[in-house]
């Protein structure tokens, strides 16, 4: 038993990591569509989910259960083969791209073995290519759901999606080349370690200083990416009543959505390792005492949690609420006590809190910007992203060759 | 066998049966999904080769770009499922007598390069990304450039002949 445990180790590692990451992600999924329903009431002035729960929170989960019970009925005259496929390739595929982006600096040492925070191994050597490989495949799910549904505006929303897709993928990858020309490498560890050249400047030395053109026209390429507002149009309701996702019901309809909730942290990661450091903290490294601050985060609201659910009359909040504080908090003081830990959480700490503001930005535009009109976009696309991500490439060439030429490397 | 080898027949024969099915399938874009499952099983197969590069943009090009704008095409024409005939007396022996050939030339040319092939580990200078870009901005800049303006010629000409008629 244990000799066939010790031959496939790095197999039953792996398989352990894709279960647990899968678990995370799903759930992630889940409490973003909580997040975002929560954000945009309070931006529109509204209380959101209230009702399940304490502040709504057993709302995923009421949703879920909904999802896997409703009639799941065929349209007439679809393609049932395509039918069937289109959402199992929208939500594999973005499910795959996550497992290409590395969590932490650091391997977890267990039994005697280094393990990597992400699936992919770290020295993938084609990272960032990877992830637009499985971007580019994914318009197909899209595209698919709205030619097989038979049906008119699924067809309208497949085409725009597919058109979207096409013009703003073109963008996103030039956005990116001057981060590779700076880092040297498509490793995306190794994009992260360029930007730490200089311990000392904090975050002086992320790649959003010299890469800010690149920045503003990946964030707003990947937006579109990702059919997300203001960029919505395969889904404009006004118009197309749902888009591609018209005839989809139950959980078909639910893996469209964790398939585009699941791009949106794809997404939000990219940003946070392309542009803003990925898991390096934005204080100068001598800057011991910044060390403490996932500990002074996660103690005043495990605290707040305890408090919150002891005033509530129902049994999950007075009972799990306060359970749930009390682990945030023993978290919090387990990181203050024993530092090998505290050192080890310092990068996946940084990485996820730069993925939630992200997230955060995402639902803010949402809640804020009125959706493009078809020619708009398409101009803005083509005429706009990606004339400025080519100058964005040249510029950053010309800056390295001039510093290789007169900058006495 | 090894694992790799497990897979390498895994990936080929998911590029025969995608093949195959392209040319059987009746409808436009239950063919164009076929060559999409062709166009990743090579890619597949470039990685297995040590090719990354070249196995991502594999899928980022063909896969994604080109294929989507089959699809596109497809869907925006509408293509029905296609007509069929009954096949024309003259394609069918000269057809035939062509599969044989081209087997015949295929089982020839694997038959002598056998002893010559590496074991598939082996990377050559084409498979990291530096090297092709050396290849293609140091010893073959004036080709590749010649090749992209070529392709800007076919991109302009397409441009005017789509371009509506001026009133």
């Amino acid at each position: 038993m244990s000799a066939i445990l010790s031959a496939n180790a790095e197999l039953i590692i792996t398989i352990v990591k894709i279960v647990l990451l899968l678990f995370i992600v799903l759930t992630v999924d889940a409490y973003l569509t909580w997040f975002e329903r929560k954000l945009v009431a309070h931006i529109q002035s509204r209380w959101g989910p209230h009702r399940v729960g304490p502040h709504g929170l057993l709302q995923p989960l009421a949703d879920g259960l909904k999802f896997l019970f409703k009639e799941d009925p065929t349209p007439a005259g679809v393609d049932k083969f395509v039918y069937f496929l289109a959402p199992l390739l929208a939500l594999a595929l973005a499910l795959t791209s996550i497992a290409i982006i590395p969590f932490g600096p650091e391997p977890l040492r267990l039994f005697g073995r280094e393990i990597y925070l992400g699936i992919a191994p770290p020295d993938l050597n084609i990272g960032i290519l990877a992830l637009f490989a499985i971007t580019a495949l994914g318009v197909y799910g899209v595209a698919l759901a709205g030619w097989s549904s038979n049906n008119k505006y699924s067809l309208l929303g497949g085409l725009r999606s597919s058109a979207q897709m096409i013009s703003y993928e073109l963008a996103l990858t030039m956005s990116v080349v001057g981060v590779l020309l700076m880092a040297g490498s498509f490793n995306l560890t190794k994009i992260i370690e360029a930007q730490g050249r200089h311990p000392e400047w904090g975050f002086l030395g992320w790649n959003i200083w010299p890469q800010i053109l690149g920045f503003l026209c990946f964030f707003i390429a990947a937006i579109a990416e990702t059919n997300r507002a203001p960029f919505d149009l395969p889904e404009a309701e006004s118009e197309l009543v749902a888009g591609f996702h018209t005839e989809y019901a139950s959980f078909k309809f639910a893996m469209f959505f964790i398939a585009e909730y699941t791009s949106m942290t794809t997404i939000s990661c990219l940003c946070s390792i392309l542009f803003f450091g990925g898991w390096l903290s934005p204080f100068p490294a001598s800057w011991t005492w910044t060390h403490y601050l996932p500990s002074v985060v996660l103690i005043p609201f495990g605290l707040w949690v305890i408090w919150d659910g002891i005033r509530y009359e129902t049994i999950f909040g007075r009972v799990i609420l306060p359970v749930v504080g009390t682990a945030i908090t023993a978290l919090g003081a387990a990181f203050v006590l024993y530092p090998g830990v505290n050192e080890f959480v310092q990068g996946p700490f940084w990485l996820l809190s730069k993925i939630f503001v992200f997230l955060f930005i995402y639902v803010w535009m949402r809640g804020t910007l009125p959706r493009f009109r078809y020619d708009q976009l398409m101009a803005f696309g083509w005429k706009l992203l990606l004339p400025i991500s080519i100058v964005n490439v040249i510029v950053t060439s010309f800056v390295i060759l001039a510093k290789m030429q007169w900058g006495g490397k | 066998m090894t694992a790799s080898l497990v897979v390498f027949f895994a990936l080929a024969g998911l590029a025969v049966i995608g093949a195959v099915s392209l040319i059987l399938q009746k409808h436009p874009i239950h063919s164009a999904l076929s060559l999409i499952v062709v166009m990743v099983a090579l890619a597949g197969l470039y990685l297995l080769l040590g090719a990354e590069f070249v196995a991502a943009v594999q899928i980022i090009v063909y896969g994604g770009a080109i294929m989507v704008l089959f699809v596109f095409v497809i869907m925006l024409l509408n293509a029905g499922v296609e007509e069929q005939t009954s096949i024309s007396k003259l394609a069918g022996p000269p057809g035939l007598l062509l599969v044989v050939a081209l087997a015949g030339f295929v089982t020839a040319t694997i038959v002598r390069t056998t002893a010559g092939v590496q074991g598939s580990s082996q990377t050559g200078a084409m498979a990291s990304t530096s090297g092709i870009s050396n290849m293609l901005f140091r010893d073959f800049v004036y080709p590749f450039e010649l090749t992209s303006f070529l392709i800007l010629v076919a991109v302009m000409g397409a441009t005017v002949l789509a371009q509506r008629e001026k009133p």
